[in-house]
């Protein structure tokens, strides 16, 4: 059992208790003293949001979400952390998103951190509130509070037969001092975590609920459309809105910057209206189209300014003294989000307040950005958080909600401001476009003795990971990166960056296997093994825990054992986590067809089973579906793609069979939302080689000959 | 404008709006029902499935003026009473959602393969669902549940 100090707990708890109520907890890291008190209010809406778990005397445990829901599932995962702890009834257990406050600290959902970041803290908020309900009772019965134990939301002494329930302890406990230290549980006791818990708001999405921010509506509000510059490097020159005003429903046209906001009663007359809108626009930049980026690609892949990111042992050496070099190239284009929910925010700004209401990855944003757009203080700004239609970090900007914010403020009504998809595909924070060159130099055994990878971005600011695999297995190796700057707007795209890396790099590692002669398992524990016995520099990964994802996998998939399909194989460490992969690849009138995926994950501890397969099965559909198809090209500043008539997401019929497994070692959680997506790439990239002898080069595979012969 | 009456979950609603209005915009901005979802609005990923006469459509795409007085619209609100169609209750049993937002366009897509065909084969589900787009591609699940569904109707 581990055991809080009293020094962490002296900030770490504050109590109080409701009217009649029960049990209020606060925690998290608030820096406040932990002070008994009684509220007057039964009603959760009028707490101070320091109040994240509350036990009403009736037994109802309510315990407030402060991330972002957005499909990684952890409104469901986070109560269940605490629940455990606390030895509560799941099926008493409450659930509501909270608003931003200060209070909560990486109030967030970006980076695969929410748990890593929350977890001793639920942890340490369940085991307080046992702990009070304990020496509650304990008093209560006369007994030795040792000698009591929970179970599913009652305290019971076994000696004596007693038994009390949570809702009847809970005046009692909150009347308690907090206690100066608590033990949190062995995983051996965990009754919830590890297990598979369903979604808390599958009732609603099933029935059909309104709990996304396009659902939000309110008495008195007006829609809003921008219409903003269809091509990147270009600004208003002229704007005729006459026709668009005289459009049915239409209350308002203003242009601001270098949008034009039509403002009106309903959706589909602000949608109309706007296709009426006259506006011309001019040159404010460059305007580039795909082929031009192709080509600086070429250039700057030989520049000389590259931004270094790591440089081991002597790298022109160990080329010019090496038996064979090996260079190879790859691509990727730029990438829209596609949310399901198209961006939007609602906005109510006043005179001296601002309330704002939507689907944001990163309310703090919003908030800072709004409050600095407009000059009025961030505690005069409250921001409610609806439920994501998906994210996969395009709602970490919070363009939208300063738009809304910004409408709202001009016209001096409540705004709800929709993108349509047009928009939200067209309106730019994708995932850059990359091209990478690696070089690989053997000695004459095949030992890699020199590499060099080379990142160039279009927006992508550092396009490498400096202390990834295979850093630290080789001695001599550099790293660096170009970045070149567009008016194409770029931004984190599920597994920034690696979401491309590491389908490069371990398609590249494979090659260069294949071209020595060696199993591209064997290959990678090889390398492994020597960063273990002769490291180099800084190692950003476990190598043993890299091992075990890479050695479990191909156990798993039985690698090298099938003699009717073709494997690929892949492994990757991103977001604090490690995921190994093994594509199976058939040939169907002479295509290959990904069949399956097995997927080796090691995330520390598993939350909720249910929930974390969900995560990797999507990631890894994700993944595949992207590499596949996805391509977003651009001709003379104007994406090409816009709706998804024109942009190919993946559909039932193309799903692989995943078989996703986790490795259970008790360690801290970490990363999941993430790291399964960024080797599926390189697995199935692998497995094709292997079933074709042709090497995937550029996404999306889709464009390749090899689907779409002559 | 014109006035327009509409048969949606058994009830009568009136509505008063430009003849083009999408179905989709006056079940949302109009009648309060939010559960049927805007995606694409080219009738491309299936979020705002309802069905009509017990077909699936595509309300983004079905003007209100299309939809005759007299035809019976049924939206996620009232694909049951109790939210206890087999489907609904599949895909909280195989706890199939995610995100959530195009789970009702997939449940009532998957309710209208059903209604026309209890029993379908895998590709015959596949084929039902093709239009419909789940980004954080819950499509495993989608399709388990509705085999599961389809063995308890």
């Amino acid at each position: 059992m581990s055991t809080l100090n009293k020094a962490s707990r002296r900030d770490f708890i504050k109590i109080t208790s409701l009217t009649g109520g029960g049990l209020v907890l606060g925690f998290g890291l608030f820096g406040n003293e932990a002070t008994p008190g009684i509220l007057n209010s039964t009603a959760f809406a009028d707490l101070n949001f320091n109040s994240y778990l509350s036990i009403a005397t009736d037994g109802t445990i309510t315990i407030l979400s402060p991330n972002p829901e957005l499909g990684q599932n952890v409104m469901t995962s986070f109560p269940m952390i605490v629940a455990d702890e606390l030895d509560a009834d799941w099926n008493k257990v409450k659930v509501l998103q909270a608003p931003l406050d200060k209070k909560f600290e990486n109030q967030y959902t970006g980076g695969s951190r929410a748990i890593p970041n929350s977890w001793k803290n639920l942890r340490k908020a369940g085991a307080t509130a046992r702990q009070m309900l304990v020496v509650a009772a304990a008093k209560k019965w006369n007994v030795d509070a040792s000698e009591c134990t929970t179970e599913k939301s009652f305290v019971l002494h076994a000696k004596t037969a007693n038994k009390l329930s949570y809702g009847e302890l809970a005046d009692e406990a909150a009347k308690l001092p907090v206690p100066t230290d608590v033990s949190l549980k062995n995983r051996k006791d965990f009754k919830l975590i590890g297990t598979s818990i369903k979604n808390v708001a599958n009732k609603d999405i099933v029935t059909g609920k309104g709990m996304f921010g396009l659902d939000f509506y309110r008495e008195g509000m007006v829609f809003a459309m921008l219409q903003r510059p269809p091509a990147f490097g270009t600004k208003i020159k002229s704007v005729d809105d006459a026709g668009a005003k005289a459009m049915p429903g239409i209350i308002d046209v203003v242009t601001y910057k270098n949008n034009v906001a039509v403002i009106g009663k309903s959706t589909w007359e602000i949608m109309k209206a706007r296709k009426v809108l006259k506006v011309e626009y001019e040159k404010d930049g460059n305007i580039e189209s795909t082929a031009d980026h192709n080509q600086l690609f070429i250039s700057l892949m030989n520049s000389d300014k590259a931004q270094p990111g790591r440089k081991d042992g002597d790298v022109e050496s160990a080329f010019k003294n090496a038996a064979k070099v090996i260079t190879s190239e790859y691509q990727c284009p730029f990438l829209p989000h596609n949310a399901m929910e198209p961006m939007n925010f609602f906005a109510d700004v006043k005179a001296d307040s601002v309330e704002l209401v939507g689907p944001t990855q990163n309310p703090g944003s919003a908030r800072g950005q709004v409050a600095k757009l407009l000059n009025i203080p961030e505690d005069k700004i409250t921001v409610t958080i609806t439920r994501l239609g998906g994210g996969f970090g395009r709602r970490l900007n919070a363009d939208f909600a300063i738009e809304a914010a910004e409408v709202s403020n001009l016209i001096k009504k409540p705004v709800k401001l929709i993108w349509s998809r047009e928009d939200d595909m067209g309106g730019g924070i994708y995932r850059p476009a990359v091209r990478y060159r690696f070089d690989a130099a053997l000695d004459k055994d095949g030992n890699m003795i020199g590499y060099k990878l080379r990142g160039v971005g279009i927006n992508a600011g550092g396009s490498v990971r400096a202390n990834n695999f295979p850093s630290g297995s080789v001695e001599n190796l550099l790293i660096d990166s170009v970045n070149y700057q567009s008016p194409i707007t770029t931004g984190p795209w599920r597994a920034p960056i690696t979401n491309f890396l590491a389908y490069a790099e371990q398609s590249f590692i494979d090659e260069v296997a294949w071209a020595v002669g060696k199993d591209p398992v064997q290959f990678r524990l090889d390398l492994l093994q020597k960063a273990k016995t002769k490291p180099v520099g800084t190692i950003g990964y476990d190598i043993n825990r890299m091992e075990t994802v890479i050695k479990t996998a191909a156990e798993r998939a039985g690698w090298g054992k099938k003699k009717d399909v073709s494997q690929g194989f892949s492994a990757y460490y991103s977001h604090s986590s490690y995921v190994a992969q093994v594509a199976e690849v058939i040939m169907k009138d002479g295509k290959p067809v990904v069949k399956k995926i097995y997927a080796v994950s090691d995330c520390g501890e598993v939350v909720n089973k249910s929930g974390a397969l969900q995560q990797v099965m999507g990631a890894i559909t994700d993944g595949y579906g992207h590499a596949m198809f996805g391509k977003l090209s651009f001709k003379d500043g104007k994406p090409e793609q816009t709706n998804f008539n024109q942009y190919r997401l993946i559909r039932m019929k193309e799903i692989p069979e995943i078989d996703a497994h986790f490795i259970d070692n008790g360690l801290d959680p970490t990363g999941l939302g993430e790291p399964a997506l960024p080797p599926t790439g390189g697995a199935v990239a692998n497995a094709i080689f292997k079933a074709t002898g042709i090497r995937l080069k550029q996404q999306p595979f889709i464009d390749e000959k090899l689907f779409n012969p002559a | 404008m014109p006035v327009f009456t509409l048969q949606i979950n058994g009830k009568e609603y009136k509505t008063d709006v430009a003849a083009d209005t999408p179905l989709l915009w006056v079940l949302r901005d109009h009648l309060g029902l939010v559960g049927t979802k805007y995606g694409c609005g080219v009738a491309q990923c299936g979020a705002c499935t309802v069905h009509l006469d017990g077909n699936p459509v595509r309300s983004c795409s079905l003007p209100v003026s299309a939809v005759k007085t007299t035809a019976k619209v049924t939206t996620i609100e009232g694909l049951s009473k109790n939210g206890d169609h087999p489907l609904q209750i599949a895909w909280d049993e195989l706890d199939v959602p995610q995100c959530g937002y195009c789970q009702a366009g997939q449940i009532m897509s998957a309710a209208a393969l059903l209604k026309r065909n209890p029993k379908p084969t895998v590709q015959q589900i596949e084929d039902a669902m093709h239009g419909n787009i789940c980004r954080c591609s819950a499509y495993h699940r989608i399709r388990e549940a509705i085999i599961s569904a389809s063995k308890k109707m």
